[in-house]
C-alpha cells in the first residue's frame, strides 16, 4: 500500500503553559503549518482534495497540559537537504507556536498499528482544590474500594451515564499538597480528567491537569510509543531505547552537505516588502516575533 | 506594567473556545511599556475568530509597533460567557498579547467594520473602566478613538469617541502618537488638559473631534452641525497615495486557534470605479491605488513561507479587475517554491466567464463553490443601481462555471433598492431558475443559492437620500420571492433578517440623537446584535420610543436635496453635486461607466487629493466588456491620463 520510498515518521511533542487552552483541532492545523514551512517532504493524500497524510494521537481535552503527545507523519522519499531525524525536535519546534516543544523523534515500522488503536492507557498528574488532603485521600479510597462508578456525562451533545469505574488503573494522593497520580485506561471508551475529578465529589474543584505517559501494551511489556532520550532526541541512549522499544528503528542518514548553518531557514522572513526604500524595512521591530522563539512559555508573566 | 494574566487564567477552564483570550499568535509582539512610548491598544469590537483576521489592525499594529515612541498591543470582545465571568471576578478588558489591563493603555483604538457592533464599543469602553461618555473624562484617562468605514456617520457614537480617523489609517497614526506623546508629557495625569488635547487632534487632518461640533435641531429634525471656533468646518479623510509604500502587514498574524478567513491575505489594491450607488465602500476608498504587481508576488510568497498557509486571497472591492490579475495568478500557482500546493482565492469574482477561466485556472483541486454578485434582479434594476451585468454576462459565466466541474453557484443580491418592482424581486427567482437549467445540461446534481440582503442606505453614495423599506416590506419581498422559487428543484433562497437590517438602518443613518439610543439597547444587554442568536429589534424600538425617535423618520423617510444630513460635515472627498447627480440619474435610469476607461465624472475623489486613479497598467484589462456592459471595442483607448507602473 505505501509507495515505494515513504517512510513514517513519529513525533512526540510537549504542550503546556498558555497553549493549553487551544484544542486538538487547533494543535492539528499547528501541526500542518509547521510541517509545510519545515520542508519536509510530506506525503499527500490521492483524490480530489489531497491533505497531508498526517495522523495524531489521543484527543488531548482542551485546557491540559501534556508531556507526551504524538504524531504520525508519512513522509515521501527522501530528500538530499532533508533534515536528518536526531535534528527535528529541534528544527520543529521553532516553527511550532510557544508552548509546543517537540521532545522527540523517530522512523517507525510500518507494521506499528495507529496510535489511537495501540495506546492502552494514560498517567496524569491532577491537581485539586476545595478538598483537604486527608479528605482527599479518603475519597480516592472509596473510588478504589467501588465496584462501580456511575458518571453522567456528555457524549456528542448527548447525556450518558458511564461506570468509568473499570478504566481506572490507578489513582492515589501523591504527598504534595491537593495533587493526584492516576492511569486511566483509554479502551473502550476513555476516561478524562473531568470525569475523574466528579467522581471525587462535586465539591472538588478541578486545577491543572497534565497527561505525563501514554502507554503501549504488548506481550505483557508496557512502553511508550516513543520514549524520550530516543534517537531522535540527539541523547546517547539510542542503542538502549532499540533493545527496549523494538519498533523504533534509526533515521536515515541524509546527504549531509544539506544541512549545517548554509542551509535555508524556513523561519527567517524580515520585515519589509520588496522596496528597499520601504518603511517596512528601514523600521525597528521592537521585539521578536514570537514564532521565532523556540522555548516554552517565557512570556506574559509577571511583567517586565 | 501590570498583568492580569493570573487573574485571567483562572476563568478560561469554564468559557467557550478559551484560545480566544491567550493570544501567542505567530507574528504577534510583546512591546515593553514605558515612558516615552504611546501605548495604543487596538480592539476589533467583535469576537476573536472574526477581527484577527482584519487587514486593517493589523497593517496599523506593525506600522505602530515600528515606531520608537509608540507600541500597540490587542483586544477583541469577550463572548458573552467570558464578559460575565469577568465581571464576576472583577476582571477588566485586558490585551491578548501580555494581558494589560485596557485602562492602562494611552489610546484606545476601535476598528468599526460595521454598525451593529456599535453597542459592543459602549460596553467594551465600560469593560475597560473608561468613563462611557467622552465628556466625563478627564487628564488621566485613556483617549478613546475609532476608525474604519462605519466611521463616515460618525455622530451616531460622538457621545462616547474622543476622535474618529477618516480614511486611511497608515500615516495619521504616526500624527496622532506624536501629539498624544506631547500631551502625556505636558503634565502629570490629573492636571492634564483634555481641552488641549481636544484642539491638538483637531489640528490633524482626517481627523474629527466631535466634541468640537454642535448639531442643530429645529421641529425634532437636524438643520446643521456647527463647529466651535477653529474647528475645520468640513472634515476630509485621509488618502494614501502610493499602496507600494505600504507594504504591510509583512509579519500576518497566524493564529492558535480556528478564525473566519484562516488564510493569507494579500491588499491588491484598494478603491473602486465600478460606480455601483448602493456600495459605500467603492465610494468612500476612491480612488484606485493598485500595489505593484512585483510587491504582490513578492508579499504572497513571503507570506505564505512566514505563515506555512496553503491558501492565500488576493483581496481587494473587485480583484478580478486588478491590472494583469491573469499573469499574476499564474506566476502564484506556478511557483516552484510552493510545489503546486497553494490555491489563490478572489474573493469577489467578477461576472464573465473569461473571468471564470481565470478561476478554473487557480482552483485545479478545490473546485466547490463560485459566488459572483448580480446584486439586482432584472437589467432594469442593475441600471438603477449602476450594477451593469448583462444576463448573458451571468449565463454565460454560470455556464462556464459549471461545465468545468464547478457543482455549486451562490448568487448575491439586494432586494428594497430605490424604484423596486415586485417584478425586480421575482427577476431573482427567474436568474436563479434559468441558471440551475443551464447547470443541469452539464452536471445532474446542481446547487444555485440566492443570498438576499435588504438594502440599507448608506452616507456618502449616491443613495444616501433614499428612504428604506421597512422590515414588513422586506419581509414581504422575501415572502414572494420564496413563493416564486419553490417550484425549482436545486435553486435555494437565503435571505437576512430584515429587522437587522433596520437596526443597521437606524445605527448607519441616525444623528448624534441616536447616541442615546444605543447607550439604552446596550443598558438593556443588547451586545453583539450582529449574531442572529443575540440580535432583538425590540430593544432598538423600545429604546427609539423613549428617545422620542421614530424608524420611519431615521430611515424609512425620503431625504430632499436641501435637507441637512447628519455626516454633511464629513468628507470622503466626493462632491455633494456629484452624488445628487448620480441619485437623479438613478431615477432616470441612466448608468455610468467605470471611470478608469472613460472621461472623468468629477466626482471630487482624485482632483481633490491631486491623485490620478493609479493603477499596475494603462491598458484595459483584456477579456471584454468585463461583465460591465460597457464598449471597449475601440481599439483599448484610455480616454484618461493614467499612472502606469509598468514601463
Amino acid at each position: 500500500m505505501s509507495p515505494e520510498g515513504q517512510r513514517r515518521l513519529r513525533l512526540r511533542f510537549a504542550k503546556a503553559g498558555k497553549i493549553r487552552f487551544t484544542s486538538h483541532r487547533d494543535v492539528a492545523r499547528m501541526w500542518e503549518r509547521a510541517l509545510r514551512r519545515s520542508g519536509l517532504p510530506v506525503a499527500y493524500s490521492q483524490g480530489f482534495v489531497p491533505h497531508p497524510l498526517v495522523s495524531f494521537g489521543l484527543a488531548l481535552p482542551t485546557g491540559c497540559e501534556s508531556r507526551g503527545e504524538y504524531l504520525d507523519v508519512r513522509l515521501a522519499a527522501p530528500r538530499p537537504d532533508e533534515t536528518p531525524v536526531a535534528g527535528l525536535p529541534a528544527a520543529l519546534s521553532v516553527l511550532l507556536p510557544d508552548g509546543i516543544e517537540v521532545q522527540a523523534a523517530a522512523l517507525v515500522e510500518e507494521a506499528e498499528g495507529s496510535l489511537q488503536q495501540e495506546v492502552a492507557s494514560c498517567d496524569w498528574e491532577l491537581e485539586v482544590f476545595g478538598v483537604p488532603d486527608e479528605e482527599l485521600a479518603e475519597r480516592v479510597g472509596t473510588v478504589l474500594a467501588a465496584p462501580s462508578l456511575v458518571v453522567r456525562r456528555e457524549r456528542k451533545g448527548r447525556q450518558t451515564d458511564d461506570d468509568i469505574r473499570p478504566a481506572i488503573l490507578a489513582l492515589s494522593v501523591t504527598g504534595s499538597q491537593g495533587h493526584l497520580r492516576a492511569e486511566l485506561a483509554t479502551q473502550p471508551r476513555g476516561v478524562r480528567p473531568a470525569d475523574l475529578i466528579r467522581a471525587l465529589g462535586t465539591d472538588v474543584v478541578p486545577g491543572r491537569a497534565c497527561r505525563t505517559h501514554q502507554w503501549i501494551e504488548r506481550d505483557g511489556a508496557r512502553f511508550e510509543p516513543l520514549p524520550m532520550g530516543g534517537p531522535g532526541t540527539g541523547a546517547n541512549a539510542t542503542h538502549h531505547a532499540r533493545r527496549a522499544f523494538p519498533h523504533v528503528r534509526d533515521g536515515n542518514q541524509p546527504d549531509p552537505r544539506g544541512s549545517g548553518p548554509g542551509a535555508p531557514d524556513p523561519r527567517r522572513s524580515g520585515p519589509g516588502g520588496a522596496d528597499p526604500g520601504s518603511p517596512g524595512s528601514g523600521g525597528r521591530f521592537a521585539e521578536q516575533h514570537l514564532g521565532e522563539r523556540p522555548l516554552a512559555e517565557h512570556q506574559g508573566g509577571a511583567g517586565h | 506594567m501590570q498583568t492580569l494574566w493570573p487573574r485571567v487564567e483562572r476563568l478560561l477552564q469554564g468559557v467557550s473556545k478559551p484560545a480566544r483570550y491567550i493570544g501567542g499568535e505567530q507574528g504577534s509582539l510583546q512591546p515593553v511599556h514605558g515612558p516615552g512610548r504611546v501605548a495604543w491598544l487596538l480592539v476589533y469590537p467583535d469576537t476573536y475568530e472574526i477581527g484577527l483576521p482584519n487587514q486593517g489592525l493589523q497593517i496599523l499594529y506593525e506600522i505602530l509597533n515600528e515606531r520608537p515612541d509608540a507600541l500597540a498591543e490587542r483586544a477583541y470582545a469577550p463572548w458573552v460567557d467570558m464578559e460575565a465571568a469577568m465581571r464576576e471576578a472583577d476582571v477588566p478588558l485586558f490585551s491578548v498579547e501580555q494581558h494589560v489591563p485596557a485602562a492602562a493603555f494611552d489610546v484606545l483604538a476601535f476598528n468599526l467594520s460595521a454598525e451593529l457592533v456599535y453597542t459592543n464599543v459602549l460596553n467594551l469602553v465600560d469593560l475597560a473602566g473608561i468613563p462611557l461618555h467622552a465628556a466625563d473624562r478627564g487628564g488621566a484617562d485613556t483617549l478613546v478613538i475609532a476608525g474604519g468605514h462605519c466611521a463616515f456617520n460618525p455622530e451616531p457614537l460622538a457621545d462616547f469617541v474622543d476622535a474618529f480617523v477618516l480614511g486611511d489609517g497608515e500615516e495619521v497614526v504616526g500624527e496622532l502618537t506624536e501629539v498624544m506623546g506631547e500631551w502625556l508629557a505636558s503634565a502629570e495625569p490629573a492636571a492634564r488638559d483634555r481641552a488641549a488635547l481636544r484642539a491638538a487632534l483637531a489640528r490633524l487632518e482626517g481627523v474629527y473631534v466631535p466634541a468640537l461640533y454642535t448639531p442643530r435641531y429645529e421641529d425634532g429634525r437636524l438643520v446643521g452641525t456647527e463647529p466651535a471656533p477653529g474647528a475645520p468646518p468640513e472634515v476630509v479623510k485621509r488618502t494614501i497615495s502610493d499602496l507600494g509604500d505600504w507594504p504591510y502587514p509583512a509579519h500576518p498574524l497566524v493564529p492558535l486557534t480556528e478564525v473566519v478567513h484562516d488564510r493569507l491575505n494579500v491588499e491588491v489594491f484598494r478603491g473602486c470605479t465600478r460606480g455601483c450607488r448602493f456600495c459605500q465602500a467603492g465610494m468612500i476608498t476612491r480612488p484606485v491605488r493598485e500595489r505593484p504587481a512585483a510587491q504582490v508576488r513578492d508579499m504572497v510568497r513571503r507570506g505564505l513561507e512566514w505563515s506555512g498557509h496553503d491558501e492565500v486571497a488576493l483581496t481587494s472591492l473587485s480583484s478580478a479587475d486588478f491590472s494583469g490579475i491573469e499573469e499574476t495568478v499564474r506566476d502564484i500557482v506556478d511557483d516552484p517554491e510552493h510545489d503546486g500546493r497553494v490555491s489563490v482565492s478572489l474573493p469577489s469574482l467578477r461576472v464573465d466567464a473569461f473571468t471564470v477561466g481565470t478561476a478554473a485556472e487557480i482552483q485545479k483541486v478545490r473546485r466547490t463553490g463560485l459566488t459572483f454578485a448580480p446584486e439586482g434582479g432584472t437589467w432594469r434594476m442593475r441600471t438603477v443601481i449602476n450594477k451593469l451585468i448583462t444576463e448573458e454576462d451571468l449565463y454565460g459565466a454560470v455556464e462556464s462555471a459549471f461545465s468545468q466541474g464547478w457543482r455549486r453557484v451562490k448568487l448575491y443580491f439586494l432586494i428594497g433598492l430605490p424604484t423596486e418592482l415586485d417584478e425586480d424581486v421575482l427577476g431573482i427567482a427567474h436568474l436563479g431558475a434559468r441558471c440551475v437549467e443551464i447547470g443541469r445540461r452539464y452536471q445532474k446534481s446542481v446547487t444555485v443559492v440566492a443570498s438576499v440582503g435588504g438594502f440599507v442606505p448608506k452616507a456618502h453614495t449616491p443613495f444616501q437620500w433614499f428612504g428604506m423599506d421597512s422590515a414588513a416590506e422586506l419581509e414581504r419581498k422575501v415572502a414572494l420571492l420564496r413563493a416564486e422559487a419553490k417550484g425549482t428543484r436545486g435553486l435555494t433562497i437565503r435571505w437576512h433578517d430584515p429587522s437587522a437590517s433596520v437596526a443597521e438602518g437606524l445605527a448607519s443613518r441616525g444623528d448624534r440623537r441616536m447616541g442615546a439610543v444605543i447607550e439604552r439597547v446596550w443598558r438593556a444587554g443588547g451586545t453583539f446584535q450582529e449574531w442572529s442568536e443575540r440580535f432583538d429589534l425590540t430593544l432598538w424600538e423600545e429604546a427609539l420610543a423613549a428617545e422620542g425617535l421614530s424608524l420611519e423618520e431615521v430611515c424609512h423617510r425620503e431625504r430632499a436635496e436641501d435637507e441637512a444630513l447628519p455626516w454633511d460635515h464629513i468628507s470622503a472627498g466626493l462632491h455633494r453635486d456629484f452624488l445628487w447627480g448620480d441619485w437623479q440619474d438613478a431615477l432616470a435610469r441612466v448608468s455610468v461607466e467605470d471611470c478608469r476607461w472613460t472621461p472623468c465624472y468629477d466626482c471630487g475623489a482624485c482632483t481633490g487629493f491631486g491623485l490620478e486613479h493609479v493603477v499596475a497598467s494603462a491598458v484595459p484589462p483584456a477579456g471584454g466588456s468585463q461583465g460591465t456592459g460597457q464598449d471597449l471595442a475601440n481599439g483599448g483607448r484610455v480616454p484618461v491620463q493614467l499612472v502606469s507602473r509598468v514601463s
